[in-house]
């Protein structure tokens, strides 16, 4: 099998590379993790003893496929054939879990016995802790010490799952913090540990990997809308980009489709002019941030800076490599949406669907105000989680 | 001849301090340098702060998030270097993470440390292939050493890939850590420096991590080169002030 084959053109080169974008800036005391990864996990993911059990638990205990959803008065609202991508339906309440799913098997394979992760808002940590308490292994949870204190119900979600939650003090003490946790982690347990990075971010194999997890999504997708409109393409895909996991599935198979328009929304926070953003496409440069060179909030002077947003699973100074290289390439549209665009667009999916979105989805929402579609455009959103979570940023929000 | 070759070549074991530039105080660079070459240390990592060190323990990280806080930046570093050849003669290293130097121009970066006098560059998050591909001949036009690290996990294969595409020394990281986070050397060590004395390398080895004392420092020279001490320097001076470098110095070598 080449090892090195690619899906698409978006897709990594044999160094890690989209483009300009990706490779692996590591220590060496990585280096031997990483590059085990990177060696085999190609040719486990294609056994077909990987495959079968991969499907078997996204069936079974994830609920996929995930409907396909046409969203009625919404599209009348706004002139076009929306149609939802249901990930909120997942287990755990959002995409996050295809990958954990997959990494944990992965992991097994490679006969680690202890996991590590990084949360931020806490959806990827409980993702985490769910597959581990299914697998029956270790895991230990990096989460920075202000988020801790924000999301106080995952952290004892990931307590109930049996997983060990160790607050991040260094830095800003948040999501990137927590990453820089899991990493000195990892580099202090090189042997037995396996390290479930939450987006398509860090080094090369990991934008990989992840995004092929997630790639579940368009898949289904594909079929989903052949049976309803006749065409596996929409004419849009649409998604919210923090790192840029349930973006990265859910463009995945159209990447190499040009006539399947992908849209990429970021968190404008209290603007993008405001100093409280996290719109890295357009406040970014390039740089290098947990091992891969991408699109980067930073000083001049190369400090990484701290990135704002009401949505705790966007606020990330980077972007996934592949991103980068579809904002700079010019094959992704990239919109930035603020806090209260997305807050209104989360009340009124809710009126209008029954549907409550997380805050990250509600970003994606909200480019229907502005960025108008044609009336027999087929559009589909990645509805990546559930709002559950983030009840009470809504209570305090609208004062319900 | 490089000063970081001709003082390998020396018949003795070497001393290499880090400090973190800008820590404690903003104007402490030179000092510390100072006082560092007259107590008799052989070498000097000198530390660019970095807001995200993902190889540093606490000790380290604190140090840096207080050097930037002090308002360290790569143009102030190079400017309080200035003029610190007329006084300091042993080798000197800048040791940092490469997104400050890529930001700053890895050109413009090499060209003012030959301006200054740097000797050397440790990147530990440039890996040798990157390192290769892209910024080899630059490091190398500008007359500066990159150091490569190893741990107790790099293959042989990958040492001797390390040892060709080095012209200095090795940096031996002494166990599977971040920095500061050792609390003494077992048997683990004492093998692995053994199996690495026996490779027979082309260049000389430095251990670094985990070297905090007298006792320490002998065991890690007992088959490599030299050693390397930074978290334990670090915590010396935050405790006994950045003009209380003598007083370590004197404890490693007694």
């Amino acid at each position: 099998m080449n090892t090195l084959e690619r899906e698409t053109s978006y897709q990594a080169d044999e160094r890690g590379y989209y483009g300009d974008f990706g490779g692996a800036f590591i220590p060496e005391m990585l280096y031997p993790n990483v590059e085990e990864l990177r060696s085999q996990y190609i040719q486990i993911m294609e056994e077909p003893s990987f495959q079968e059990e991969f499907h078997q638990l996204l069936k079974d205990y994830v609920g996929r496929p995930t409907p396909l959803y046409y969203a009625e008065r919404f599209s009348k609202k706004y002139g076009a054939k929306v149609y939802l991508k249901r990930e909120d339906l997942c287990h755990t309440g959002a995409h996050k879990v295809n990958n954990t799913i997959g990494q944990i098997l992965m992991a097994q394979r490679l006969g680690k016995t202890r996991i590590i992760a990084e949360t931020g808002a806490g959806q990827h940590g409980v993702a985490t802790a769910t597959v581990c308490a299914l697998m029956g292994l270790e895991c230990i949870v990096y989460m920075g010490a202000i988020d801790i204190e924000r999301q106080a119900p995952n952290v004892a979600r990931m307590k109930m799952l049996g997983a060990t939650v160790k607050p991040a003090e260094s830095g800003s003490k948040t999501l990137k913090d927590a990453t820089n946790e899991a990493i000195r982690d990892w580099i202090n347990n090189p042997v037995d540990t396996h390290y479930i990075i939450g987006s398509v971010v860090g080094p090369h194999p990991y934008p990989d990997m992840v995004a092929r997890f997630q790639a579940v999504i368009s898949k289904e997708t594909k079929a989903q809308l052949l049976e309803k409109e006749g065409r596996e393409n929409p004419d849009y895909v649409v998604a919210c980009v923090g790192g840029g996991s349930n973006a990265a599935g859910l463009y995945y198979h159209y990447l190499d489709q040009p006539e399947v328009g992908i849209i990429a929304v970021e968190a404008a926070g209290k603007g993008i002019d405001s100093g409280e953003s996290a719109a890295t496409s357009a406040l970014g440069r390039e740089g290098i941030i947990h091992g891969s060179k991408t699109l980067l909030m930073q000083t001049d002077d190369g400090q990484i800076t701290e990135p704002y947003s009401i949505s705790a699973g966007l606020d990330y100074p980077g972007v996934g490599p592949m991103h980068a290289h579809l904002f700079r390439s010019g094959r992704g549209e990239f919109i930035s949406v603020t806090d209260d665009a997305a807050m209104q667009a989360g009340l009124q999916l809710s009126k209008l669907e029954g549907i409550i979105p997380a805050i990250e989805t509600s970003h994606a929402l909200a480019i229907f105000e502005t960025r108008k579609f044609k009336e027999d455009d087929v559009v589909v959103i990645n509805l990546s989680g559930r709002g559950d979570k983030d009840l009470n940023t809504y209570i305090e929000y609208f004062g319900l | 001849m490089n000063r970081i070759n001709q003082k390998l070549s020396e018949d003795k074991k070497m001393l290499s301090l880090y400090f973190t530039a800008g820590y404690p105080a903003i104007n402490d660079t030179v000092s510390i340098l100072t006082q560092l070459q007259e107590s008799g240390v052989d070498m000097v990592e000198i530390g660019l702060p970095f807001s995200d060190p993902l190889a540093d323990g606490p000790t380290i990280q604190e140090s840096s998030t207080a050097a930037l806080k002090n308002g360290m930046t790569t143009q102030l570093l190079f400017d309080q270097l200035k003029d610190i050849r007329n006084t300091i003669h042993i080798p000197l290293i800048v040791m940092g993470y490469f997104n400050p130097m890529l930001q700053y121009g890895v050109e413009k970066f090499c060209a003012q440390c030959q301006e200054v006098g740097i000797d050397g560059i440790i990147m530990p998050d440039l890996p040798l292939a990157e390192y290769e591909a892209e910024y080899k001949a630059i490091f190398e036009n500008y007359g500066l050493i990159n150091i490569f690290l190893i741990t107790p996990q790099t293959t042989d294969d990958r040492i001797k890939q390390i040892d060709a595409a080095s012209d200095g020394f090795i940096y031996m990281v002494s166990s599977a850590s971040t920095t500061g986070n050792i609390s003494g050397f077992g048997n683990i060590q004492s093998d692995y420096f053994k199996r690495i004395a026996a490779m027979n390398l082309n260049n000389p080895q430095v251990v670094g991590f985990g070297i905090k004392d007298s006792e320490t420092f002998i065991a890690a020279t007992e088959y490599q080169k030299g050693a390397i001490i930074g978290s334990a320097f670090i915590k010396h001076i935050t405790e006994n002030g950045a003009d209380s470098v003598a007083d370590f110095v004197k404890t490693i070598r007694k």
